[in-house]
Protein backbone atom coordinates (compact mmCIF):
# COMPACT_ATOMS: atom_id res chain seq x y z
CA UNK A 1 0.00 0.00 0.00
CA UNK A 2 0.86 3.27 -0.91
CA UNK A 3 0.33 6.41 0.97
CA UNK A 4 -0.89 9.43 -1.07
CA UNK A 5 0.38 13.40 -0.67
CA UNK A 6 -0.99 15.70 -2.26
CA UNK A 7 1.31 20.06 -2.29
CA UNK A 8 -0.87 23.06 -2.95
CA UNK A 9 -0.01 26.09 -3.43
CA UNK A 10 3.32 27.93 -2.57
CA UNK A 11 4.05 24.18 -0.96
CA UNK A 12 4.79 22.56 -4.64
CA UNK A 13 7.77 25.55 -5.14
CA UNK A 14 9.16 23.76 -2.08
CA UNK A 15 8.27 20.16 -3.61
CA UNK A 16 8.52 20.79 -7.19
CA UNK A 17 5.48 18.24 -7.59
CA UNK A 18 2.03 18.94 -6.83
CA UNK A 19 0.99 14.63 -5.59
CA UNK A 20 3.95 12.17 -4.30
CA UNK A 21 3.67 8.37 -3.07
CA UNK A 22 5.21 6.83 -0.20
CA UNK A 23 4.89 3.25 0.82
CA UNK A 24 2.27 3.21 3.61
CA UNK A 25 3.76 3.91 7.20
CA UNK A 26 2.52 3.25 10.44
CA UNK A 27 1.90 6.12 12.99
CA UNK A 28 -0.11 9.38 12.91
CA UNK A 29 -0.07 12.91 10.66
CA UNK A 30 3.40 13.80 12.32
CA UNK A 31 5.30 10.68 11.40
CA UNK A 32 4.30 11.42 7.68
CA UNK A 33 5.52 15.04 8.32
CA UNK A 34 8.81 14.29 9.50
CA UNK A 35 9.50 12.13 6.80
CA UNK A 36 8.74 14.74 4.85
CA UNK A 37 9.97 17.62 6.43
CA UNK A 38 13.36 15.50 6.18
CA UNK A 39 12.75 14.99 2.77
CA UNK A 40 12.28 18.98 2.44
CA UNK A 41 14.03 20.61 5.02
CA UNK A 42 12.64 24.04 3.82
CA UNK A 43 8.71 22.49 4.66
CA UNK A 44 9.65 23.53 8.23
CA UNK A 45 9.52 27.52 7.47
CA UNK A 46 6.22 27.19 5.85
CA UNK A 47 2.95 27.01 7.27
CA UNK A 48 0.03 24.94 6.30
CA UNK A 49 -2.66 22.87 7.80
CA UNK A 50 -2.92 19.04 7.27
CA UNK A 51 -5.78 17.33 5.27
CA UNK A 52 -6.63 13.38 5.86
CA UNK A 53 -9.32 12.70 3.49
CA UNK A 54 -10.32 16.26 2.34
CA UNK A 55 -10.59 16.77 6.03
CA UNK A 56 -8.50 19.34 8.37
CA UNK A 57 -6.60 16.94 11.05
CA UNK A 58 -4.40 17.22 13.64
CA UNK A 59 -1.13 15.95 13.48
CA UNK A 60 -1.75 13.11 16.36
CA UNK A 61 -4.40 11.42 14.06
CA UNK A 62 -3.10 8.29 12.87
CA UNK A 63 -2.41 7.58 9.48
CA UNK A 64 -5.33 5.79 7.52
CA UNK A 65 -4.94 4.82 3.81
CA UNK A 66 -6.68 7.90 2.24
CA UNK A 67 -4.88 10.83 0.80
CA UNK A 68 -3.02 13.20 2.80
CA UNK A 69 -2.70 16.80 1.07
CA UNK A 70 -0.88 19.65 2.66
CA UNK A 71 -2.65 22.84 2.39
CA UNK A 72 -1.09 26.23 2.90
CA UNK A 73 -3.62 29.13 3.96
CA UNK A 74 -6.79 29.75 1.91
CA UNK A 75 -6.19 32.68 -0.65
CA UNK A 76 -9.52 32.21 -2.88
CA UNK A 77 -11.46 34.92 -4.05
CA UNK B 1 -20.09 5.72 -1.70
CA UNK B 2 -18.86 9.22 -1.42
CA UNK B 3 -21.20 12.04 -2.04
CA UNK B 4 -20.77 14.10 -5.20
CA UNK B 5 -20.76 17.70 -4.78
CA UNK B 6 -21.58 20.51 -7.42
CA UNK B 7 -18.74 22.04 -9.10
CA UNK B 8 -18.19 25.67 -8.51
CA UNK B 9 -15.38 25.86 -10.47
CA UNK B 10 -15.05 27.42 -13.79
CA UNK B 11 -12.11 28.09 -15.73
CA UNK B 12 -10.12 31.31 -16.60
CA UNK B 13 -12.75 34.29 -15.77
CA UNK B 14 -16.33 34.48 -14.81
CA UNK B 15 -17.38 36.78 -17.50
CA UNK B 16 -20.61 39.69 -17.91
CA UNK B 17 -22.63 37.77 -19.98
CA UNK B 18 -22.61 34.63 -17.83
CA UNK B 19 -23.61 36.59 -14.63
CA UNK B 20 -26.00 38.55 -17.23
CA UNK B 21 -27.37 34.99 -18.59
CA UNK B 22 -27.51 34.12 -14.37
CA UNK B 23 -30.07 36.58 -13.96
CA UNK B 24 -31.92 36.27 -16.76
CA UNK B 25 -32.69 32.69 -15.80
CA UNK B 26 -34.38 34.18 -12.47
CA UNK B 27 -36.62 36.05 -13.77
CA UNK B 28 -39.32 33.07 -14.04
CA UNK B 29 -38.61 32.84 -10.22
CA UNK B 30 -41.62 35.39 -9.15
CA UNK B 31 -41.70 34.68 -5.51
CA UNK B 32 -38.18 36.32 -5.28
CA UNK B 33 -38.20 40.21 -4.12
CA UNK B 34 -34.30 40.63 -3.73
CA UNK B 35 -31.38 39.45 -4.89
CA UNK B 36 -27.78 40.52 -4.09
CA UNK B 37 -24.38 39.79 -5.91
CA UNK B 38 -21.12 39.75 -4.99
CA UNK B 39 -18.39 40.09 -7.80
CA UNK B 40 -14.85 39.72 -6.87
CA UNK B 41 -12.16 41.66 -9.48
CA UNK B 42 -8.96 40.51 -9.64
CA UNK B 43 -7.36 44.16 -8.36
CA UNK B 44 -3.73 45.47 -9.96
CA UNK B 45 -2.42 46.00 -6.69
CA UNK B 46 1.47 47.59 -6.74
CA UNK B 47 3.91 45.67 -4.62
CA UNK B 48 7.42 47.20 -4.58
CA UNK B 49 6.61 49.27 -7.78
CA UNK B 50 5.75 46.04 -9.79
CA UNK B 51 1.98 45.92 -10.56
CA UNK B 52 -0.47 42.32 -10.21
CA UNK B 53 -1.31 41.56 -14.32
CA UNK B 54 -3.42 38.40 -13.22
CA UNK B 55 -3.81 35.65 -10.15
CA UNK B 56 -3.72 31.75 -11.16
CA UNK B 57 -5.85 30.12 -8.99
CA UNK B 58 -5.52 26.33 -7.83
CA UNK B 59 -7.47 24.45 -5.57
CA UNK B 60 -7.93 21.68 -3.39
CA UNK B 61 -10.75 20.77 -5.77
CA UNK B 62 -12.68 17.87 -4.33
CA UNK B 63 -12.37 19.40 -0.56
CA UNK B 64 -13.10 23.06 -1.77
CA UNK B 65 -16.13 21.75 -3.61
CA UNK B 66 -17.52 19.77 -0.24
CA UNK B 67 -16.84 23.29 1.74
CA UNK B 68 -18.76 24.57 -0.57
CA UNK B 69 -21.30 22.68 -0.07
CA UNK B 70 -21.04 23.34 3.32
CA UNK B 71 -21.28 26.84 3.00
CA UNK B 72 -24.50 26.51 1.38
CA UNK B 73 -26.20 24.38 3.55
CA UNK B 74 -25.64 26.65 5.96
CA UNK B 75 -26.69 29.59 4.74
CA UNK B 76 -29.74 28.22 3.98
CA UNK B 77 -30.15 26.96 7.21
CA UNK B 78 -29.69 30.31 8.67
CA UNK B 79 -31.31 32.92 6.23
CA UNK B 80 -34.73 32.19 4.38
CA UNK B 81 -33.37 31.98 0.77
CA UNK B 82 -35.51 30.82 -2.38
CA UNK B 83 -31.90 30.03 -4.05
CA UNK B 84 -28.06 30.53 -4.08
CA UNK B 85 -25.02 29.99 -6.90
CA UNK B 86 -21.69 30.60 -6.11
CA UNK B 87 -19.14 30.23 -8.91
CA UNK B 88 -15.15 30.82 -8.58
CA UNK B 89 -12.36 30.62 -11.01
CA UNK B 90 -9.53 28.30 -11.95
CA UNK B 91 -6.30 29.23 -13.72
CA UNK B 92 -5.75 32.22 -14.92
CA UNK B 93 -7.68 35.96 -14.31
CA UNK B 94 -6.37 38.59 -15.57
CA UNK B 95 -6.26 42.14 -13.64
CA UNK B 96 -9.86 43.48 -13.68
CA UNK B 97 -11.61 40.37 -14.66
CA UNK B 98 -14.02 38.60 -12.41
CA UNK B 99 -12.92 35.42 -10.14
CA UNK B 100 -15.71 34.95 -7.57
CA UNK B 101 -19.54 35.47 -8.19
CA UNK B 102 -22.15 34.86 -5.42
CA UNK B 103 -25.69 34.91 -5.78
CA UNK B 104 -28.16 35.13 -3.27
CA UNK B 105 -32.31 35.57 -3.86
CA UNK B 106 -35.09 36.05 -1.39
CA UNK B 107 -38.36 37.09 -1.02
CA UNK B 108 -36.79 39.78 1.24
CA UNK B 109 -33.81 42.35 0.44
CA UNK B 110 -32.60 42.81 4.36
CA UNK B 111 -32.23 38.94 4.11
CA UNK B 112 -29.77 38.41 1.07
CA UNK B 113 -28.35 41.66 2.69
CA UNK B 114 -27.25 39.90 5.01
CA UNK B 115 -26.64 36.44 3.81
CA UNK B 116 -24.29 37.99 1.02
CA UNK B 117 -21.35 38.89 3.33
CA UNK B 118 -22.36 35.62 5.14
CA UNK B 119 -21.00 33.38 2.45
CA UNK B 120 -18.51 35.54 0.70
CA UNK B 121 -16.51 35.73 4.33
CA UNK B 122 -16.72 31.73 4.66
CA UNK B 123 -15.78 31.56 1.44
CA UNK B 124 -12.51 33.44 1.45
CA UNK B 125 -12.13 31.83 5.17
CA UNK B 126 -13.17 27.93 4.51
CA UNK B 127 -12.56 26.84 0.89
CA UNK B 128 -9.41 25.25 -0.07
CA UNK B 129 -8.20 27.74 -2.93
CA UNK B 130 -5.09 29.30 -3.52
CA UNK B 131 -4.40 32.90 -5.53
CA UNK B 132 -0.82 33.10 -6.86
CA UNK B 133 -0.20 36.74 -7.82
CA UNK B 134 1.33 37.11 -11.59
CA UNK B 135 3.44 40.13 -11.91
CA UNK B 136 3.70 42.28 -15.79
CA UNK B 137 7.38 40.94 -15.71
CA UNK B 138 6.43 37.13 -15.14
CA UNK B 139 7.64 37.15 -11.66
CA UNK B 140 5.07 36.10 -8.69
CA UNK B 141 4.26 36.13 -5.26
CA UNK B 142 1.19 33.97 -3.59
CA UNK B 143 -1.58 35.78 -2.26
CA UNK B 144 -2.51 36.33 1.30
CA UNK B 145 -6.24 37.09 2.02
CA UNK B 146 -6.54 40.59 4.56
Amino acid sequence: MNLKIKYFGMLTEVTGCTEEQFPLIEGNIADVLQLLMNKYPLLKEKEFQVAQDQVIVDIKKPISQGEIALLPPFSGG
Amino acid sequence: MKKKHKNVFIQGAISAEFIGNSIAKHQTKTSIGAHNIFLGQVRADVIEGKEVAAIEYTAYEEMANAAFDEIREMTFDKYDLTCMHIYHSLGTVKAGEICLFVFVSSPRRKVVLEALEFVVEKVKAETAIFGKEIFEDETHQWKVNS
